[in-house]
């Protein structure tokens, strides 16, 4: 008989040093036997995933080898442009800081986000600001409807219920931004004959959330299977800028400050990491419930939001789908 | 005149099964089978709402109200009782 498990966050404890040697090794072999290039391409936002990245590519492969590349847009903090520097300072490599928002602004990207916002709050124009958000699935068994905050010019905030054609219209302009910095980051990556990292903890690549040819793309992901905390453990290992360590993280991609959990998750990530440990290892809800501190009857919600989540994201791991077999071509 | 039932299906198969009215049930649960994702489920309330001229609050956005054809056709039953009466002058 399985003996019960004794859940909390020790369950997603690592040996930092033992991980760390086994991605760089990986690194090598995937960059220079699978992929034949030279170096990596890495792009850095200031966050937490990026930096770890660009710390594993840098020891894998040498500082000479890793490119660091930073892609501000209109709407990024300021503060990320600055704690991407600290990474590259830090770890002593090439890096190079390319606006994106001057191709954004010629792509539309603005205006059509703006139109599209202006479908459910037409007063809305170039100085607001705004943010999309989910409602708390937790404490209700509402379905994942999301809405829009938006902030006039005078710092006056309201919440609006999007419509489909609203948000997808939003969200179609706003993943230029994130097909935008891949597109750049090929450029370099072809220049030098090296590899892109991408950057996707567990989570993200099992809930979806990238952007399918936009940051989901990438020639190797040294840190997908690595739920959140595990990834702060190697950040603390490899000594990574503490100020990015306690930076909470953030998609950056909206003009109003926006957490990862409002956007996507509905749950603190340190508890939808166990929450997603739970489900994978077949933990009952209880012993989740317990260990995170919410009701079993919403740790099942998480487990099933999880499924409906991976479910509705499929696709975005898909390769093109062929109408028929190409054997020679694996 | 179709009925709500009619009209729900029309809107499910040709939004999100490319008009394959076989494949839909009444009683199939949209969440388990996947018929539609979060986006499906904004597209399913702008229906409801310009289809019966009504205002859908939060706290009636939940699968007992939209998860089926036929959990649907009784929620519009309730929120919109002319379309009951409608319904069974159709019916009679």
């Amino acid at each position: 008989m399985q003996p019960t498990l004794a859940i909390s966050q020790n369950a997603l404890h690592l040996d930092a040093a033992a991980e760390t040697d086994r991605i760089t090794a990986a690194i090598r072999e995937a960059v220079g036997q699978q992929l034949r290039c030279k170096g990596a391409v890495v792009g850095v936002s200031g966050g937490i995933d990026s930096s770890v990245v660009a710390f594993l590519c840098a020891r894998a492969l040498g500082s000479d080898r890793v490119f660091v590349l930073f892609t501000p847009e209109a709407d990024s903090s300021p503060e990320s442009l600055r704690l991407g520097r600290l990474v590259a300072n830090q770890l002593g490599v090439e890096s190079r800081l390319e606006d994106i928002a001057p191709i954004l602004i010629s792509a539309g990207c603005y205006e059509r986000r703006d139109a599209a916002i202006r479908l459910v709050v037409p007063e809305y124009g170039p100085d607001w600001k705004s943010k999309i958000v989910l409602p708390d699935l937790l404490s209700s068994g509402r379905y994942p409807i999301f809405s829009i905050i938006v902030q006039s010019p005078a710092g006056v905030q309201k919440c609006v219920r999007l419509t489909a054609d609203a948000y997808l219209g939003i969200l179609a302009a706003t993943n230029l931004k994130q097909r935008t910095r891949k597109m750049i980051e090929y450029y370099y990556a072809d220049l030098k004959h090296y590899a892109v990292a991408g950057t996707p903890n567990r989570l993200e690549y099992d809930q979806g959330f990238f952007v399918k040819y936009g940051d989901g793309a990438a020639d190797f992901k040294p840190i997908a299977h690595l739920y959140k905390s595990q990834v702060f453990q190697l950040a603390a290992y490899l000594g990574v800028p503490e100020e990015i360590q306690r930076r909470v993280p953030t998609t950056d991609t909206y003009s109003l400050a926006q957490s990862q959990e409002e956007f996507y998750f509905s749950l603190p990530l340190d508890k939808m990491d166990l929450c997603l440990y739970g489900k994978n290892n077949n933990v009952p809800a209880s012993a989740i419930a317990t260990a995170v501190g919410i009701s079993e009857a919403q740790v099942e919600r998480v487990y099933s939001m999880i499924e409906a989540k991976r479910n509705a994201t499929r696709s975005l791991h898909l390769a093109p789908v062929l109408m028929a077999p190409i054997p020679e071509i694996k | 005149m179709p009925s709500i039932e009619q009209e729900i299906r029309s809107f499910i198969v040709g939004q999100f099964l490319l008009g394959d009215e076989s494949s839909l049930h009444n009683d199939d649960s949209f969440l388990e089978k996947g018929t539609f994702d979060s986006t499906g489920i904004l597209e399913l309330v702008s229906f409801l709402e310009q289809k019966y001229q009504i205002e859908l609050q939060p706290d009636e956005l939940i699968p007992e109200n939209l998860d089926s054809v036929n959990c649907l056709v009784h929620f519009l039953q309730r929120r919109v009782p002319a379309l009951a009466v409608a319904q069974a002058q159709v019916q009679r």
